[in-house]
């Protein structure tokens, strides 16, 4: 016979969150408030009661450490049980293990990089509120970053350009693409780098890059990386409503606060926006088994539910939708495609390889750019086809002209004309400044004395801060071996892959 | 104020543990509609999404936590209105 207990006695959730995280603050008395938070004046908002902040989680330290280890432990079961089987032989290629190259040489630095400026935020932001969901966001990010590295530390086993990540993600050409974006952010004041990293980058856009691609890691047989992105991915959901709480809270706190925060949003959007071009490049050609077009994930994450479902909610306060991303709806057709020709043409200097998609992967990408693929990239990829027929592989051997503002090479074109490539440029004290698109212009000409200082990797090549003028000397400096790079048909990957498949 | 009907969405992770979860929110959203992608459920709905913890113990057969909502949810589009002891609320508040 079963007895019913009684659920055990304890207090609300939302009396013990206030018990944990407001009561437990306390007035300076010995120093000025000024003194103990000298970060959150100077950048012109105001704010008149820091208790109107609330964690919608309403988490407290006892249930965060709880759930944290509950999501470790379903992640290290899944890691070990793939290691122990050879799960690597079961992914769909070898080649798909190139996107999650990028991912641990230009994600997880920045999740290193966030856990540093969340744990500077626990320390500075005034609100005991806010701080304690900055504090729990700072230990996250470490977790996403040693989860990650744990994760792909097996692949690194067995396949080449997962060696040196956190080297390249200093001195790549296409990883300074990631890496300014966030020194950029953590240059900024508490209040922006908010509006940055948690609203502009956490709420609007990490949905767009994260979850196609869990869903890309688990149709291809990566189960780990499927697991460390859905755990990640649980807590995410948390920052999110931190950039949301972060939002709201600083445009209900004063009217002054709108227009610093639009101007904000209206930066960081499209910032965020183009570093999310180098996951379109591989949502469209990188996975062996796509699983969703660049144009329908912007469609679904973005365009319906932060355009359609966010914005309108934010016109309350008298947000409008971010500056330029009429531009960004008008290239969703070709994004993914300019991004991956790039990558294609300069991947003898990447830590990763490249192909010219199959006739397969062809007819997939007409059906889902039906007004542009066959028309404008069809030809290309057919070109490079013939040269490949003809024992050859075309690689571009210059350096490309880099944006000053994205740092991407300038390939993108011009919104009314996709056969001109787009290049806008800034006098600033008497030199001229590139950058590829009206977006990153304006970007450049609100802050110039900022982003003349970008390190721009191809200046820093010919000004020889690179490990010598040659294309060896400079991949030696960067830690990219023979065998990481360049072709994926023939490289060491594909041959090893061959060899375990016989 | 008139509720808006505009969609919200939560998306969660595929799996045996959520599929009573999954089938206590559908108990409870008569509009909602469901999509598969590899590994993940995106579910939408006009409005509002409810989780109740009541519904979900029913179909769990245990006792079950709010707070365990985060082992599940991958995503979200809206926002938090209500989390309790009892309740979960994702809407759109203007």
């Amino acid at each position: 016979m079963t007895t019913v207990q009684p659920r055990a006695k304890k207090l609300p959730l939302k009396e013990r969150y206030s018990l944990l995280t407001r009561d437990l603050d306390w007035e300076p008395s010995y120093v000025s408030r000024e003194r103990l938070y000298p970060y959150t004046s100077y950048e012109g908002i105001k704010i008149h009661d820091w208790d109107g902040w609330t964690d919608p989680f309403r988490l407290t330290v006892d249930a965060y450490y709880k759930y944290q280890a509950e999501k470790d432990k379903r992640l290290y079961a899944v890691l070990d049980s793939f290691a122990q089987s050879q799960g690597h032989l079961s992914l769909s290629d070898a080649s798909y293990l190139n996107a999650i190259k990028i991912f641990i040489q230009g994600v997880t630095p920045l999740e290193y990089a966030a856990h540093r400026h969340f744990a500077f935020l626990a320390r500075y932001l005034e609100g005991p509120a806010p701080r304690f969901a900055a504090l729990c966001q700072s230990v996250d990010e470490l977790r996403h970053a040693q989860t990650q590295i744990h994760t792909i530390s097996n692949y690194n086993k067995y396949y080449g350009g997962f060696h040196s990540w956190s080297k390249m993600h200093d001195r790549v050409w296409y990883l300074s693409v990631p890496k300014s974006l966030f020194d950029d952010a953590m240059t900024a004041g508490p209040f922006e780098f908010l509006i940055s990293i948690s609203f502009s980058f956490e709420y609007l856009l990490t949905n767009l890059l994260f979850v196609p691609f869990m869903s890309g890691a688990s149709f291809n047989g990566d189960l780990p990386t499927m697991t460390f992105g859905f755990s990640a991915q649980s807590d995410e959901s948390r920052h999110m409503t931190l950039g949301l709480e972060a939002i709201k809270f600083l445009l209900e706190q004063d009217e002054d606060n709108v227009p610093i925060i639009q101007d904000w949003i209206d930066k960081w959007f499209w910032r965020a926006y183009r570093m999310s071009a180098l996951v379109a490049g591989m949502m469209d050609y990188m996975l062996p088994k796509p699983v969703m077009s660049w144009r329908e994930a912007f469609e679904l994450y973005f365009e319906d539910q932060m355009l359609g479902g966010l914005f309108p909610d934010l016109d309350f306060y008298g947000i409008k939708p971010p500056r330029h991303v009429d531009l960004a709806i008008g290239e969703k057709d070709h994004l993914g495609h300019q991004v991956y020709k790039i990558l294609h043409n300069f991947s003898f200097a990447a830590a990763f390889t490249t192909s010219t998609p199959t006739d397969e992967h062809m007819a997939w990408l007409s059906e889902q750019y039906p007004s542009t693929f066959d028309r404008h990239y069809r030809p290309t990829w057919e070109k490079h086809r013939r040269i490949e027929a003809a024992g050859g592989r075309a690689f571009f051997q210059g350096l490309p002209q880099l944006c000053q503002v994205c740092q991407v090479p300038m390939a993108f074109t011009e919104p009314s004309d996709p056969t001109r490539i787009s290049f806008r440029h800034s006098e600033y004290r008497g030199e001229t400044f590139h950058t590829c698109s009206d977006g990153c212009k304006w970007i450049f000409d609100r802050e110039p004395e900022k982003y003349v200082q970008a390190w721009l990797p191809v200046h820093q090549i010919y000004q020889g801060n690179c490990g010598g003028p040659t294309v060896p000397d400079v991949l030696n400096w960067y830690g990219i071996k023979e065998g990481d790079n360049g072709e994926y048909r023939g490289s060491a990957d594909n041959t090893s892959w061959l060899e375990w498949h016989k | 104020m008139t509720k808006t009907l505009r969609q919200v969405g939560i998306d969660l992770q595929e799996s045996e543990d959520n599929r009573a979860l999954i089938e206590a929110i559908e108990g409870d959203n008569p509009d909602l509609t469901i999509r598969h992608l590899p590994g993940l459920i995106k579910l939408q709905a006009p409005g509002q999404i409810v989780i109740n913890r009541q519904s979900v113990e029913a179909k769990l057969g245990r006792e079950w936590e709010t707070g365990e909502f985060q082992l599940a949810i991958v995503s979200y589009a809206g926002n938090f209105s209500e989390w309790d002891d009892d309740q979960i609320i994702v809407n759109w508040e203007h």
